[in-house]
């Protein structure tokens, strides 16, 4: 279980602060799909990354009584100067699992060839995402935070990600952002949107869309 | 308490982690795998300590004392090297590695940690290396009190230690910090007791200069390698207090940017 009480997340801007998440509340199940909606700067990375762990929440609390994953991002999580096997190798450092069998893995689902070994910045977006999602698979959690990883690359390369995503791992837990309304039915069971920092969940997933249809015009 | 006790040894085992992985990454970046790799770790700072035994030793005729000039570079210019470079490397450091910051567990005070030991491992290991070296072609005479010599080197990497802390903390502030560091450090470096011992000043300046903790933690070392050979001023006590003064502000602006850092 997964529980968001009370979070607030403020930033410093020019002329003062820019509430981006206000008291908002979640809570994620075992095995629970979760869709987050909302518009361009609603909040929702920033919703992912205070679930994450990657960044604190100025008030209230995140409970996580499960494994949670690092924003699976297509960019993200990755140090450029490093080659895409030295980023393998740290992240299985940090997370404390296996590294040399993981290898091949990573190999063939990112098909990268000997670009393996090259740095990560001189990667184009299509092979960052295929590294990331690669990698992302090479840890096991308990639940999946996913920030629009799959929006890019071919549909080869989607066709491969919801194998290893959404078939072998449908028993766990997902936090899915995407702006694809399809992505969002075929794989949630609810869905939560953002507006104006508030978050409002629904049970069911077209009551969650005709909220954010009609919120759509709302600058966050 | 038990499961209190537990999460603090799982806490401290994932820190270690953490730690190990993020001194590997900063060996492939700074020294890669060609060449002599990580082996730059040290020759780095060596080849800075032998350039300066070098220069000093040419000059050192008319440098007016007794000491061996050798040495006395050698024990100068590793001390300086050791406080300094610490603030140096953690200066700036968070940017590079923002992107690693979207996991969890890597905080900013690991960052710090693995550069100021990887930073503390390569001086570490160039003053001694050198040391044995130039024992053995009988350049130098080995230290008198080498439980001494230890003593002064671990308060300076103490001092740098805490000094590192504050100065990268800050530079996460504010940009003046990095520009401000470079000019400070050059020119703390004349007035930290490297080129001089404190008995060799007048009187009256030498109280000034004792107010830099970093000459007390010279002057020490010092007496422990050249004996009764050097007649050294320090205050242990002085050193320990303005070290713990600064290890703490360090500390506290750690915590003040670990809540603002925003991964990449």
């Amino acid at each position: 279980m997964i529980q968001i009480i009370d979070v607030v997340k403020r930033y410093h801007v020019r002329g003062g602060e820019s509430t981006v998440l206000d008291h908002i509340n979640l809570q994620v199940a075992r095995g629970e799909k979760i869709g987050i909606l909302g518009r361009n700067g609603a909040g929702k990375s920033t919703l992912i990354r205070l679930i994450s762990g990657a960044e604190r929440p100025t008030s209230g609390r995140i409970i996580r009584n499960m494994s949670v994953s690092w924003p699976l991002a297509f960019g993200g999580a990755f140090q450029g100067s490093l080659t895409g096997l030295d980023n393998l190798r740290f992240i299985c450092r940090i997370y404390g699992t296996s590294t040399e069998d993981k290898i091949p893995f990573v190999q063939e689902f990112s098909e990268l060839g000997k670009y393996l070994r090259e740095p990560v910045k001189t990667y184009s977006a299509g092979m960052r995402a295929r590294l990331a999602f690669a990698i992302s698979m090479v840890v096991e959690f308990d639940c999946f935070l996913i920030d629009e990883i799959v929006a890019v690359g071919d549909s080869r390369f989607h066709e491969k990600c919801n194998l290893e995503l959404f078939e072998k791992r449908k028993d766990r837990a997902m936090i899915l952002v995407s702006h694809d309304p399809g992505f969002i039915r075929e794989h949630c069971q609810h869905a939560s949107v953002l507006v104006k920092g508030k978050l409002t969940s629904f049970d069911d997933i077209e009551e969650a869309f005709f909220y954010y249809n009609a919120h759509a015009a709302e600058v966050a | 308490m038990d499961s209190a006790n537990l999460s603090l040894k799982r806490s401290f085992q994932i820190q270690v982690r953490v730690v190990g992985a993020l001194l590997m990454r900063e060996i492939i970046t700074r020294y890669g795998r060609h060449n002599i790799g990580f082996l730059w770790l040290f020759v780095e700072p060596m080849m800075f300590t032998l350039g300066v035994t070098g220069l000093w030793s040419l000059a050192g005729a008319s440098h007016g004392s007794a000491l061996p000039i050798a040495a006395f570079a050698l024990t100068g210019y590793s001390s300086v090297l050791l406080w300094r470079n610490m603030p140096g490397r953690c200066s700036g450091a968070i940017q590079p590695n923002l992107a690693l910051m979207y996991h969890r567990h890597v905080k900013v005070i690991d960052i710090y940690a693995s550069r100021i030991l990887l930073e503390i491992a390569g001086t570490t290991a160039s003053f001694i290396l050198l040391g044995v070296v130039f024992t053995s072609i009988g350049l130098i005479k080995p230290p008198e009190d080498i439980l001494k010599v230890i003593f002064g080197w671990f308060m300076l990497a103490w001092f740098g230690v805490s000094l590192a802390l504050l100065v990268g903390a800050l530079s996460e502030r504010t940009e003046v910090i990095e520009k401000l560091w470079h000019p400070v450090s050059y020119l703390l470096f004349p007035l930290s007791g490297a080129v001089f011992m404190v008995d060799w000043l007048p009187s009256s300046s030498q109280s000034f200069i004792l107010l830099l903790p970093m000459v007390h933690g010279v002057e020490i070392l010092r007496e422990g390698y050249f004996g009764s050979a050097v007649h050294a001023h320090y205050d242990m006590a002085y050193m320990a207090i303005s070290n713990l003064l600064l290890l703490t502000l360090g500390i506290s602006q750690v915590r003040v940017i670990s809540r603002t850092v925003i991964p990449e």
